[in-house]
């Protein structure tokens, strides 16, 4: 069904009716912050609300968008409405970026600026042993100045993130594939790349979970080591997050393509899907290079 | 939408191209649950945030009770420290910004001829997060060690210390956050998508031009304030060392991350202000805006410079002289577009025509009381001179007078000039005049005498001070005792009748010279407003045909 | 002209004098309307007369400058209050007499004009100039204000919560160290709502004592959360960052006794950690030096010497009041999130190496500081009198032995 076929119908822009999706979400999220807030300062029962509120949520959110899908698949979104798609998908993808750059920002001034002038001679009243070496794991020195981290290893390139590095950057291709093939009409083609896609997606997050597992076990890296695990697991950790909820997304969209919905013309919801799989790819080439490599 | 408590919705149906949609009102509860109308959600915005006005009121009062007399009478320190922090957290995340929030809902789609906001649902997702947010930072109080007290600008490493309710404030944030950012979509996507043709860019209300670069600003560090206090999180509970020193991290990087949130956040404070003045001050000089592309391009110079000054928060961490120079001259370049919009205003009023209706009074109050906080800020931004004033009194005047006289004057300025056209009724002209002049004096009392105190040393976020400080701190707690009563006043006597419908009934344009399609339908405005787009003349302030 | 020129030359066309008799006109205007409040207010209140070198009753003004940054400061503020003064006096008076004019109740009509490239232009143009007026002379004394090369004296401070620790790192003095903490009575006062004295929240029990007109370089760190080092006279003031070191200086050109507070907000006693600088003479720093050296001395801590119970008990009060009673209080009760001590397992404990832990290194992420910075004897007194206080009638003991052997 396409929108095109009811263009009679289409309103000069589609404005639902009350709807009770958003204060339901937002019940769910109240328990979500409660639960969290209470679990992580020991209290067994918040982890009951927080998954409580998160399956709440989430049973909501897929309510509303079932509901936005139908109206969609039911002609209301004319041009317009799929113009705001394009605009606050954009704007929703540079807000992420701004998050990421806040755990950028955190890398860059720890390595250029706090660690060193931890480790400079002004600083040697406090913490005369430690040589400030990034990452602070040198060899011979003190892997944080107050001796408190056990020494580890770092996370270099090779081999894992670079395999990472290569099912990304395929998978950015493999859903160029799929959209050319949607675009040409070839419906089945594109659900065949799709699946390419989200399976790469998910051995994506395959090594990542083992890359976790090896440091962990074999690099004595934590979440805990210093300020270098702080800022590899949360910048990797935050991506790989990222990775998931993109892979969930083309998911849907796959699913989505093979119940027949969207059309060689208008398919925002498959290209809004790949432009933040593409942010996220882009994301992980900023993270090579300044994580791992650097 | 007519007298908010009215369970019927809406009484005249004669907007311009309101089609008979009366299947879609929602009545009673329902309507205000699962309302996906810009106005009742507007509405809702605006109550929301007078609740949390008058909540962090009662906390300042608090403070103000407290700090009447030297010596410790009413609170401890440790629950003074939670006032301060709870007060700061509650009027800047619950009380501005979702009142402009209201603002823009109510007033953007009015003014460039939308139907209602871009994407409707999410608009009330916006506002429903708002709640949840609210009851967990007001809950704080409750939690054992009692709320956050590590100040609203929550630096580390005291946030570490402090206790289960630190981690309840920080998801209340991200919750805000998430909102703020939606709501910023919003607002971003209706305005540049949803204009009605006509209305060019170079022809919107500067309102909407205010808010269109507010939105960015938000959309753009709203995210690094989420980045920061999840690492506060994670340091917290998680055995990360961003801001722990043992660990190789750094306590002042989270200073450098939550200002390059903090100050494009006092400007989003204060943009959409001046938009509403904007609006106003032609409307009651009856002459046009003076140099409106001149505004536009000052208001956006602003938001840009704004991404730069961050670090004059920071003089006294300890520097290096080049860090202080480029901050201290790139927080002092933002006098410049500053003074443009102030000189735009007054070459408006300039052989106009005026009359002084409280929207008036406010508009023109704020232009002279903002702009004495705009000259403490500027002397704030010599850096040897922070160097004696930071972190005393005199910053707590500072912004003050430009959160307060600026950002809070401004907003009863727009109530005064539009709730004719929410409510349908006109508030009364002397009750109006009454709460302008005893806000703009005991604002003054309040506030004037800590610029003394600071220049003579009082440290800010002090629960107890010496005997030297009394007299200027009885002063200003009084001041505040009486601000607070002309308030309550507003609430009570101005917003209470009208949303009661109480009041002479407001014509369609209750402003001889106001300008823009919100007074093109009626007052209060229908329901549904410009279902299809309205032809418009060429300057798109009239709908013609 | 340098700046001090300038100092001289506003000094000539008596910009001070007019500015003195301006501030003695206010000063009256705020009397009266303080006189009011305070009868309003019915309640009796102690005098309080002007604090030398600490602020002054209705103080107007930044503090009388004892350095050269201090006045330099002052000499800005003076320029930036002219300079927004005239501005606002002149951009006001255009408003208000527009206001009064053009009103439509005078009959006014209104123009049309709307914008004009010419004007728009000046006033964007003339503001940066203005703005770069201010700028040039502030650019200077930034500079001065970070030169800390050629110090004759380093002193470290270091912020506690809620203390602050100074220690002599170079240059004469090198080696002496102490705690500077609020009088304990001046914290009673608070508590009782009944403040009084001119010195109230400014009395220390150990002064930073340093020379006059000697560069001192003061190094700020701290221990636990961040504190800000401020004394307004000095026109210094310097967040004190734990793990980290920051410096400052000053160079004081009259003798006397010069106070501040903490000016970071560092936790509940933010209020009262003061700061008071006592400037003297060369020869009464160096006699001063001298006492410090033979009380060091006296008070060495001989680690094998074994203490009696009283002695530590006597000692050990003492420690507890000016440490610890600030949160766990006088009765050992603790408050709200503070642990008891009274009957606390912990204290309790046999086993005395937990307590002792907990005390060197403090709890939960420094809610419980650590205490490592008192002296072994102190610990020591300090532990056997919780153990021995209140309702903890353990008859245990702690040596100084113990402690050294817990430090390592
Ligand atoms: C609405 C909010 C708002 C606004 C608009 C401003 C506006 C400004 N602020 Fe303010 N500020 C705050 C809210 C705001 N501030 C808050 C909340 C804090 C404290 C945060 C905390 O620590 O808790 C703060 C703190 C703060 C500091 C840090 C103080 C300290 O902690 O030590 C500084 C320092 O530079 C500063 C500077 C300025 C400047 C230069 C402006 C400028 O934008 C002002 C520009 C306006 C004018 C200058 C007046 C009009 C101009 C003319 C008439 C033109 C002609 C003038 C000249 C050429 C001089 N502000
Ligand atoms: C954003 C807006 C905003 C607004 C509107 C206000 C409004 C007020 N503020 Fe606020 N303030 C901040 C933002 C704001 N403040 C921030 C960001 C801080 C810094 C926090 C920090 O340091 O971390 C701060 C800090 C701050 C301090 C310094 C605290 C400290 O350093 O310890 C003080 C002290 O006087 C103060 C006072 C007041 C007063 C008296 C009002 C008044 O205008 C309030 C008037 C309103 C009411 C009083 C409510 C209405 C009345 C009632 C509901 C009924 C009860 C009334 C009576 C019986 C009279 N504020
Ligand atoms: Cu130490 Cu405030
Ligand atoms: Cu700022």
């Amino acid at each position: 069904m396409s929108a095109a076929s009811h263009q009679g119908t289409t309103p000069y822009y589609f404005v639902p009716g009350p709807s009770r999706h958003p204060v339901l979400a937002s019940v769910g999220l109240f328990f979500v912050i409660l639960g969290a807030g209470q679990w992580i300062n020991g209290h067994g029962w918040g982890a009951y609300s927080l998954l409580f509120g998160l399956l709440w949520w989430a049973f909501v959110l897929q309510q509303w968008f079932r509901e936005a899908i139908g109206e969609s698949e039911g002609g209301l979104y004319g041009d317009r409405v799929d113009v705001s798609f394009r605009w606050s998908m954009s704007w929703f993808i540079f807000s992420e970026v701004m998050f990421f750059a806040a755990f950028f920002g955190a890398l860059y001034w720890a390595r250029v600026h706090a660690v060193p002038s931890l480790g400079s001679l002004d600083n040697a009243v406090l913490w005369p042993d430690f040589k400030g070496g990034w990452p602070s794991a040198v060899p011979g020195a003190t892997a944080s100045p107050a001796g408190i981290v056990e020494p580890f290893y770092t996370m270099g390139p090779w081999p894992l993130p670079t395999i990472n590095t290569a099912l990304l950057l395929t998978s950015g291709v493999t859903l160029t594939i799929a959209h050319h093939a949607l675009v040409a009409g070839q419906r089945s083609k594109t659900i065949l790349w799709m699946w390419i896609t989200v399976l790469l997606g998910i051995t994506f997050l395959g090594v990542q979970a083992y890359e976790y597992w090896h440091a962990y076990n074999e690099l004595n890296l934590k979440l805990s080591s210093g300020i270098y695990g702080s800022t590899f697991f949360m910048l990797t950790g935050f991506h790989g997050f990222h990775v998931f909820v993109g892979m969930l997304m083309l998911l849907f969209i796959t699913i989505r393509l093979m119940k027949g919905h969207f059309t060689p013309e208008r398919h925002f919801g498959f290209e809004g899907a790949a432009w933040y799989w593409h942010f996220v790819d882009v994301v992980w080439l900023g993270l090579y290079i300044v994580v791992y490599w650097m | 939408m007519s007298a908010v408590l009215d369970p019927h919705g809406h009484a005249g149906h004669a907007g311009h191209g309101d089609h008979a949609h009366d299947d879609h009102h929602p009545h009673g509860w329902r309507r205000w649950l699962f309302a996906t109308n810009h106005k009742d959600i507007g509405t809702m915005y605006l109550v929301f945030s007078l609740t949390m006005f008058m909540i962090g009121g009662v906390l300042a009062l608090g403070i103000r009770a407290e700090l009447f007399q030297p010596g410790l009478q009413l609170v401890n320190p440790e629950l003074f420290n939670q006032l301060t922090t709870m007060h700061g957290l509650i009027m800047v995340f619950g009380a501005i910004m979702p009142a402009f929030v209201g603002f823009a809902n109510w007033m953007v789609p009015l003014q460039i001829g939308a139907a209602d906001m871009a994407f409707a649902r999410m608009n009330n997702f916006s506002f429903w997060l708002l709640i949840p947010a609210a009851l967990m930072l007001v809950g704080s109080f409750f939690m054992p060690g009692g709320a956050p007290a590590a100040g609203w600008t929550l630096y580390a490493p005291l946030t570490l210390q402090m206790g289960p309710s630190m981690d309840a404030g920080i998801f209340a944030m991200h919750i805000l956050g998430a909102s703020s950012i939606m709501g910023s979509i919003n607002i971003v996507v209706t305005i540049l998508n949803m204009r009605a043709p006509g209305m060019t860019l170079m022809k919107m209300p500067l309102f909407c031009w205010t808010w269109l670069i507010t939105a960015y600003l938000l959309i753009a560090v709203m995210p690094v304030l989420a980045g920061a206090i999840t690492m506060t999180l994670t340091d917290r509970h998680f055995g990360t060392s961003f801001f722990s020193p043992a660990g190789g991290g750094d306590p002042v990087m989270y200073q450098h991350i939550f200002w390059f949130f903090g100050h494009p956040e006092v400007y989003i404070m204060i943009l959409p202000a001046f938009g509403i003045v904007s609006a106003i001050i032609p409307a009651f000089a009856r002459k046009r805006l003076f140099g409106y592309t001149s505004m536009v391009y000052a208001t956006a110079s602003i938001a840009i410079l704004s991404f730069i000054v961050w670090a004059h928060h920071m003089f006294t961490t300890g520097m290096p002289v080049t860090g202080q120079l480029f901050f201290m001259y790139a927080t002092m370049l933002i006098a410049v577009p500053t003074g443009v919009k102030i000189f735009n205003w007054i070459a408006t009023m300039w052989r106009g025509s005026m009359t002084f209706e409280t929207p008036m009074l406010f508009a023109v109050g704020f232009i002279f009381v903002f702009t004495m906080g705009g000259f403490t800020g500027l002397i704030l931004s010599v850096a040897p001179i922070d160097i004696q004033l930071q972190d005393t009194y005199y910053v707590v005047a500072h912004f003050h007078y430009v959160l307060v006289a600026g950002s809070l004057y401004a907003m009863f300025a727009g109530f005064y000039y539009w709730a004719p056209k929410w409510t349908g009724v006109m508030y009364s002209e002397t009750r109006g005049k009454i709460h302008f002049w005893g806000s703009l004096i005991f604002f003054n009392v309040t506030f004037f005498p800590m610029h003394f105190l600071g220049l003579a040393g009082m440290p800010r976020r002090y629960a107890d001070y010496p005997m030297q400080f009394t007299d200027f701190n009885m002063l200003a707690s009084v001041g505040a005792f009486g601000f607070g009563l002309m308030q309550v006043y507003f609430v009570l006597f101005i917003v209470i009748p009208a949303m009661r419908g109480k009041g002479e009934k407001a014509p369609q344009k209750p402003w001889e010279a106001a300008e823009g399609l919100e007074w093109e339908v009626p007052s209060p405005a229908p329901f549904h407003t410009f279902e299809t787009p309205p032809k418009l003349d060429a300057s798109a302030t009239r709908i013609v045909g | 002209m340098g700046l001090v020129g300038l100092v001289e030359a506003s000094k000539k066309m008596r910009i001070n004098v007019l500015w003195n008799s301006a501030r003695r006109e206010v000063a009256r205007l705020s009397l009266g309307a303080a006189a009011w409040t305070a009868t309003t207010a019915a309640m009796a209140r102690n005098a309080v007369n002007d604090l030398p070198g600490g602020p002054a009753v209705r103080q107007l003004d930044l503090h009388p400058p004892v350095t050269r940054i201090a006045e330099s400061q002052i000499w800005l503020h003076y320029l930036m209050l002219a300079i927004c003064t005239v501005i606002f006096v002149a951009v006001f008076g255009v408003m208000f007499y527009s206001i009064l004019k053009h009103r439509k109740s005078k009959g006014a009509k209104s123009a049309t004009f709307h914008e004009s490239v010419g004007v728009e232009i000046a006033w964007t143009v003339v503001p940066f100039l203005i703005v770069i007026l201010m700028a040039l002379p502030a650019t200077k004394v930034v500079v001065a204000m970070k030169d800390t090369t050629n110090s004759d004296l380093t002193i470290k401070a270091t912020g506690y919560q809620w203390k602050w620790g100074y220690d002599y790192l170079k240059g004469e003095g090198e080696g002496i160290g102490f705690v500077s903490t609020l009088d304990a009575s001046h914290r009673e006062m608070s508590d009782a709502g009944q403040p009084a004295g001119d010195n109230y929240l400014f009395k220390v029990d150990n002064p930073l004592v340093v020379p006059v007109n000697k560069k001192i370089r003061i190094i700020t760190t701290a221990d636990d959360v961040i504190h800000a080092w401020m004394v307004p006279a000095f026109g210094v003031k310097q967040d004190a960052i734990p793990g980290f070191v920051r410096d400052t200086w000053f160079r004081a050109e009259k003798t006397g006794d010069f106070y501040g507070q903490c000016a970071e907000l560092c936790g509940k006693e933010h209020a009262y950690m003061p700061i008071h600088v006592k400037v003297v003479t060369q020869q009464e720093y160096t006699a001063w030096v001298e006492g410090e050296r033979k009380k060091l001395a006296a008070k060495a801590d001989d680690p094998s010497k074994v203490w009696t119970q009283e002695e530590l008990l006597a000692k050990g009060e003492k420690v507890y009041a000016a440490n610890c009673a600030a949160c766990h209080q006088a009765n050992g009760k603790g408050a709200g999130p503070i642990k008891a001590l009274d009957g606390s397992p912990v204290v309790l404990d046999a086993d005395k190496a937990h307590q002792i832990a907990i005390v060197l290194n403090g709890q939960n992420n420094g809610a419980m500081p650590a205490w490592k910075q008192l002296s072994d004897s102190e610990i020591a007194a300090v532990i056997t009198f919780t153990k021995n206080s209140w309702s903890n009638k353990t008859g245990q003991i702690v040596q100084p032995a113990d402690i050294v052997a817990a430090r390592k």
